[in-house]
């Protein structure tokens, strides 16, 4: 096995005809875990949207290959059994369905497209109530319908229960940290952390160090106009936060 | 959009799993409708006079009647010399049991005719095109005093009651379908709760049509004596055929003083094919009397069959303080349509009501919500909350309301809420993102859509009904 678990090459991809990433080339090795830091409008979105198969973007150029295998020729659903998980920057509500039918759905899915028998009821409640204190969270949580009503934080640490239960090869969170709190940040950091293994990788997208104080990475692009324009360690995040991305972009 | 496109077209027609005939000898009254027809019914059923009396009379109302056309619909002619108005399998050999085919039959459809088989706590009475075939758990059920049997055995066996309480809540005259079923109904279930008894099982009625070109007829009629209390179940299911099926039932229901009644439908009539062929033609009549003080009844549907629905189960609260509730959930794909919703009218003093409509519009399906809230002047402390929602799946379909409030009491408090949503395409990513497929996650989110309705149906009645949601929804994501 590889050491590479996503290995994007050249990766151009529009919105309504208008470019938005123009050219990506990222590696992200396994129990690696990179950030990606940019201005707004930089395509930090769309590049966690085509990587997870978003309607409306479109391809034009370039490869993304996860574990060898080219994800851009999947449906999203397909990619998320290939072991890619997506935190939403906004997770979506889903009145009266409950977090646990939905969890269900989505671990049975999953189980199918593994060839695995499915999880008795009481093997996958054992499943999840083992992961709702890596989140801080109780059980009648289960009981509430998606992310309906959730306040800012509950709707991020609901993310992670997901990725927790889920078990991806790869995680991208888009701007987890957006409205997050002091406390739910670190529930949310210390979260991901004890997630984090030697085979799986994550790619955190974030506006601001301060998340990176939380989960941190070992390797950090900055993404401007749809480029990663530089690349390094986490010292580098500590810069932008005292000096912004001026320097970056006019260096 | 290509991609939404060839999900469209790798769902073929969704599986009508009911849509099977049963091979079975039967026999049939000619074709056609007059005055001989109606006397035969009757005789065949060794009816006593005022029973044919009563059928005769509505059916001369009936043929000064026209057929409604007030609804959100577009009724094809229907030739009523062109229908069978009686079907029945031929009586078995030996008395008390029942053709192995129809155990078959029902047994297919999830409805054991065995006792020894039967869900537990589910007593059923099974209908046969026109006549009932088995009723199960009679014996049991006599042993508190309660009455459920087919509608024709009442008839001979009840006739006081049957005289005393039927055609109270919807007398022929009402509607022309409540006429024609008053003329040429075949069979149906009786059921008398009587006072102070909690009925210890869920009761249920089966409706199953076989024959081709036959229409069915048949009524229920319900009485819960004071205090008492009972859960009736509903199913009905039609093989698929190129033509389209008459089916026009009554369904009345009597809550005496303190009594409490529960009602719940999963209407999974064959709805026609993608095209809009076949299908069955629901025309039903139900309609609730509060009658004594602080008398309750409530009302469940999951409509997702037939090819047209026009039914709207009523209550009328005459009774001070009593109360009554309307869940509905109507989901309409392909060339659906459905007329659909309630009456709630407020007679009693502090009588009160909730209307909980969920319509589902898929396909190029059309789907309406009427309802009526009307209160009387001297109903003084009355109480309407109305919330009527609409999803549309897909840009071909149609959702519509038509909500009426007629109030001569200023003092009522009446409440309406409607909301329209699609489902969105972000809701749709978000799910499979998680790696739930495109139509596992469209069923999922109608399912908790219309989790308010389903969670009041008992168990399996709610798992059936999500089922069906789900079936009924293939093929329909845009």
């Amino acid at each position: 096995m590889s050491d590479i678990l996503l290995e994007v090459k050249n990766l151009h991809a529009s919105v309504e005809d208008r470019e938005i990433l123009r050219g990506i080339n990222l590696e992200v090795g396994r129990g690696e875990v990179h950030a990606i830091m940019g201005p707004n409008g930089a395509g930090k979105s769309t590049l966690s949207g085509v990587l997870a198969g978003k309607p409306g973007y479109i391809v034009t150029e370039g490869e993304a290959l996860m574990n060898g295998v080219s994800l851009l020729d999947m449906s999203p659903e397909e990619r998320s059994w290939a072991g890619l998980f997506l935190g939403f920057q906004y997770p979506v509500e889903i009145p009266g369905v409950s977090n646990t039918a939905m969890l269900k759905s989505a671990v049975a899915a999953q189980r199918t497209a593994k060839g695995l028998p499915e999880l008795s009821g009481a093997e996958f409640l054992k499943l999840v109530n083992s992961k709702l204190p890596l989140v801080n969270m109780d059980r009648s949580f289960l009981s509430r319908g998606v992310n309906a009503g959730f306040s800012g934080g509950e709707k991020k640490r609901n993310e992670v229960l997901q990725m927790a239960v889920l078990e991806p090869q790869l995680a991208i969170l888009d701007e987890t940290d957006s409205g997050l709190d002091v406390d739910a940040l670190r529930i949310v950091g210390e979260g991901v952390n004890s997630l984090r293994t030697k085979e799986n990788a994550f790619i955190v997208i974030t506006h601001y160090q301060r998340l990176l104080s939380y989960i941190v990475p070992d390797v950090i692009h900055v993404l401007y106009n749809g480029r990663i324009i530089l690349t390094g360690g986490r010292e580098l995040a500590l810069e932008i936060e005292a000096k912004g991305y001026d320097w970056i972009i006019n260096g | 959009m290509a991609e939404k496109e060839d999900i469209l077209s790798g769902l073929a027609n969704a599986e009508y799993s009911e849509g099977f005939t049963t091979d079975i000898e039967q026999e049939f009254f000619p074709k056609g409708l007059n005055e001989d027809i109606v006397r035969a019914i009757s005789e065949r059923k060794r009816e006593p006079a005022w029973m044919l009396e009563f059928r005769l009379s509505a059916f001369r109302k009936w043929q000064t009647m026209e057929m409604p056309s007030w609804g959100h619909l577009t009724i094809p002619p229907i030739d009523f010399q062109d229908i069978i108005y009686f079907a029945a399998p031929k009586p078995p050999k030996k008395r008390e049991e029942v053709d192995p085919e129809l155990v078959k039959t029902f047994d297919k459809l999830g409805i054991p005719l065995h006792e020894r088989d039967a869900l537990s706590g589910v007593a059923v009475d099974a209908v046969f095109d026109s006549v009932s075939v088995k009723t199960t758990f009679q014996k049991t059920l006599a042993e508190k005093g309660i009455i459920f049997c087919p509608f024709s055995e009442a008839v001979q066996s009840h006739p006081e009651l049957v005289r005393k309480y039927l055609a109270r809540v919807v007398p022929p005259s009402d509607n022309y379908f409540a006429a024609l079923n008053s003329a040429v109904f075949s069979d149906g279930s009786f059921c008398y709760i009587p006072r102070g008894v909690r009925c210890p099982m869920e009761l249920s009625s089966y409706f199953r049509i076989n024959a081709r070109n036959i229409g069915q007829f048949e009524r229920t009629l319900i009485v819960a004596d004071e205090g008492s209390y009972v859960s009736y179940l509903e199913g009905c299911t039609a093989p698929m055929r190129d033509e389209n099926q008459l089916h026009a039932a009554i369904v009345e229901i009597i809550v005496e003083k303190d009594a409490e009644v529960k009602y719940s439908t999963v209407q999974n009539w064959y709805p026609g094919d993608k095209q809009g062929r076949g299908g069955i033609f629901n025309f039903v009549t139900k309609r609730g009397l509060c009658r004594g003080d602080n008398s309750r009844l409530f009302w469940t549907q999951v409509e997702t069959g037939s090819a047209i629905t026009w039914k709207y189960p009523s209550t009328i609260l005459r009774g001070d303080g009593s109360h009554s509730e309307f869940y509905s959930v109507a989901l309409t794909n392909n060339h659906q349509q459905a007329d659909t919703g309630t009456k709630m009218v407020h007679i009693g003093k502090n009588t009160t009501s909730r209307i909980v409509s969920k319509g589902i519009s898929a396909g190029q399906s059309q789907n309406s919500y009427r309802g009526l809230v009307k209160v009387a002047a001297g109903a003084s402390g009355v109480r309407n909350h109305s919330q009527c929602d609409s999803l549309l799946i897909g840009d071909k379909c149609g959702a519509h309301t038509f909500p009426v409030i007629e109030c001569a009491n200023s003092g009522a408090i009446l409440e309406h809420e409607a909301t329209t949503s699609k489902i969105s395409d972000d809701q749709l990513f978000y799910l499979r993102q998680r790696g739930i497929s495109e139509e596992d996650a469209v069923a999922l989110i109608v399912g908790g859509y219309a989790s308010d309705v389903l969670k009041r149906l008992p168990m399996e009645f709610a798992i059936e009904a999500r089922r069906l949601l789900s079936v009924n929804l293939e093929g329909s994501v845009g």
